[in-house]
């Protein structure tokens, strides 16, 4: 339930409510909103679900952009629900990270104050279609290697939002990949596309896993709180094990002549990532960083008086709620209101 | 003006005899528009076939510091159970 | 096929899997249904990152998959899809000039959704209901006046916030029916192979307008419901000038690798 938590002061001591929340986690309880939690682990959830959510809607625009171009009418509806679907992904954790006592203007606010982050990724520009495939199969690959542990993340609404989430990712790693094996398999031209995209973000997705586990300023905490649940490392390892025989499938290589099996590791072996790339990226002179902010205040700007005349539209609603309801459609039965019939005690 | 939206909580029954579970919340200036919001947000891919939205502030919950005092007197009630009870061999229907 | 043309009169060469292809005017019917569908499903996905807010993305984009459904299932029976959409020119598209209007404010867009959904839905609901319309269309017809519903219903519910709500809101709601006001004289304009009551469809259109404006303190424009210099409209193959940016954006890519499969 998304209730606010209640006041900082208990009964029984701080040390006394700490143990029993560690217990909690170490016994793989789930910790649920109204429970104590120590700030800093409130404080981290905050910021990871808040980027996660903000990663999701930032995330819409750079598929986005290719809707109106989609060259075939199934691509496009795909597009249209994919991108959809991050939106919905969005609300969801949102929705979790309001658990934890902040709301989702807030945490807009911040984001479009450029005070809250989201993924780097999204700061790279989709030049061709083909980008649309590469980013459903390597950056929501990246995206569900990451979050499939999430989905046994000690926080409880985490958790859940991320059951649901992982369930319809699935489909968009498969569209992704499916467009890409259709151009693949089709014209010089069209496989030489997928090639390019392939090219262009495939550094950019093992950067998704974070900086290397010996430079990530927050990851043994989270570990030790059950946010997290493997090293960023271990999960770019896991990706790249993957992605080698996908991208043999399709009949595309990935750009790094240092990619090999290592027997003994019994893991492949990848060349060095462009750590000075993540950074300036992460500093925002990534090659769409302003653009992309830019969209999003302006979405919410020009927004804004449509989301107060429905607030004032509800006020006077509330005013005249003596008054008879308003009129029926016109035009046959109006959409049924779901009211609970049986009252809510029966749920 | 406020333009904060209030945030809603929904439950939806995904089908018949079944009853509505929570499913999420979301935000929406009125109950008319929660409803809508939650019917795209929350069953786009066939989960529900109704839909309650509650204003989230309507919900009372326990809280978690009477645990104790609230679930705890049931703990010790095991004739409330069945299994409580021993019945001879070969009695049916029971 | 050429600027302008007819829609076929005869079937494409149609293989055994697929089903047997409308002709004449239930051809011709089909196409400007479906461009309809495909013009505003465009327009309305158009919307996708930049709604007002993120619940009316969703929105958004659930009213532009059914409407893009309704467009594909209408041009599978007319010929191949994608060529129907990505390879015809402009004067070859039979939509209404309405359904192509930029999205201008959100107000803009829910002014022409009121007028469209609100006509699709009485449209869909006489075809379902009509012996006299060929069996194919009136299929899809009983499908997509459900989905049609939900469009009228969202556009009805934001056509009473932004017209009840702030002095800005209903300015901006005012301006919106009025701009979209002169594109909706091709609504009921006949279409062969549907053998309907134009009249009577205009005119239970015109009561649910008139009912939900003024709830919503709003008026009908008086103005003519269509523009005199048009010289025929959409269903002739005449558009306005911003139709032509839509359709080489949404062509481009397709044409510019002829024969290949996506």
């Amino acid at each position: 339930m998304t209730t606010a938590p209640p006041a900082e002061q208990r009964s029984p001591g701080p040390s006394e409510l700490e143990r029993a929340f560690d217990a909690a986690v170490a016994a793989e309880e789930r910790i649920e909103p109204r429970d104590w939690m120590p700030d800093a682990y409130r404080a981290t959830l905050v910021r990871q679900i808040a980027q996660h959510a903000h990663s999701e809607i930032i995330g819409m625009q750079p598929e986005a952009n290719w809707i109106t171009r989609a060259p075939s009418l199934r691509r496009k509806a795909i597009l249209i629900a994919k991108v959809q679907d991050e939106a919905g992904h969005g609300l969801y954790l949102y929705s979790a990270a309001e658990t934890l006592g902040v709301s989702r203007d807030e945490l807009l606010d911040k984001l479009h104050a450029g005070r809250q982050r989201y993924s780097s990724i999204f700061n790279y520009p989709t030049l061709t279609w083909a980008d649309v495939g590469a980013i459903g199969w390597l950056v929501d690959g990246a995206a569900i290697t990451n979050q499939v542990p999430l989905c046994r993340c000690s926080y409880g609404p985490y958790a859940r939002a991320m059951v649901r989430i992982c369930k319809e990712e699935s489909f968009h790693q498969r569209q992704g990949y499916e467009l890409l094996l259709a151009l693949s398999h089709g014209t010089e031209a069209q496989h030489a596309m997928a090639q390019d995209a392939v090219d262009r973000w495939w550094w950019p997705s093992l950067m998704m896993f974070g900086p290397p586990d010996d430079r990530s300023a927050h990851s043994a905490q989270s570990m030790a709180w059950k946010i997290k649940r493997h090293s960023n490392d271990e999960l770019r390892q896991r990706f790249v094990d993957i992605c080698v025989p996908q991208a043999a499938s399709l009949g595309l290589t990935l750009p790094d002549p240092d990619l090999r099996w290592n027997e003994q590791r019994g893991h492949h072996d990848f060349g060095a990532i462009d750590w000075d790339e993540f950074s300036q990226v992460l500093k925002g002179n990534g090659p769409c960083n302003e653009q992309r902010i830019d969209q999003r205040r302006r979405a919410h700007d020009d927004g804004a008086w449509v989301r107060e005349a429905a607030s004032a539209h509800a006020v006077k609603r509330r005013a005249r709620a003596t008054e008879p309801p308003g009129p029926p459609p016109a035009v046959s039965s109006p959409t049924p209101r779901h009211a609970p019939q049986n009252g809510a005690t029966t749920t | 003006m406020t333009t904060h939206w209030p945030l809603w909580e929904v439950f939806v029954r995904s089908r018949r005899g079944l009853s509505h579970t929570h499913a999420g919340s979301l935000h929406a200036p009125d109950a008319e528009m929660a409803l809508r919001n939650a019917r795209d947000l929350y069953t786009r891919r066939g989960e529900g076939v109704s839909i309650w939205v509650v204003p989230a502030e309507s919900v009372t919950a326990s809280s978690p510091d009477e645990k104790d005092p609230f679930f705890e007197p049931s703990g010790d009630k095991t004739y409330r159970h069945p299994t409580f009870y021993a019945i001879p061999e070969g009695v049916k229907h029971l | 096929m050429t600027a302008g043309s007819p829609p076929p009169a005869a079937p494409a060469a149609t293989s055994p899997s697929e089903p047997a292809r409308l002709v004449g005017e239930d051809a011709t019917a089909a196409l400007m249904l479906g461009d309809d569908a495909l013009i505003l499903s465009h327009r309305l996905a158009e919307w996708t990152g930049h709604a007002p807010a993120l619940e009316e993305d969703v929105a958004l984009a659930n009213i532009s998959l059914d409407l893009l459904g309704q467009a594909r299932t209408l041009f599978s029976l007319v010929g191949n899809e994608d060529e129907l959409a990505f390879l015809r020119e402009e004067r070859a598209f039979h939509n209404i000039q309405l359904v192509e209007q930029p999205n201008g404010d959100f107000a803009h867009t829910i002014a022409r959704q009121l007028y469209f959904s609100v006509a699709q839905e009485i449209r869909w609901t006489a075809v379902a209901g009509s012996p006299d319309c060929p069996t194919p269309i009136r299929e899809l017809a009983a499908k997509a006046v459900k989905e049609t519903a939900y469009h009228r219903d969202h556009a009805w519910e934001w056509t009473l916030r932004l017209g009840d709500g702030t002095d800005e809101s209903r300015t901006r709601m005012r301006r919106g029916i009025e701009v979209m006001w002169r594109h909706t004289g091709e609504l009921f304009v006949p279409i062969p192979g549907l053998p309907l009551d134009e009249p009577a469809l205009r005119a239970q259109w015109l009561t649910a307008l008139e009912t939900v404006l003024a709830a919503a303190t709003l008026t009908l424009p008086e103005g003519p419901d269509a523009d005199a210099w048009t010289a025929g409209g959409g269903r002739q193959g005449v558009h306005t000038e911003s139709f032509g940016f839509l359709l080489a954006e949404m062509q481009h890519l397709h044409r510019s690798h002829p024969g290949a499969t996506w």
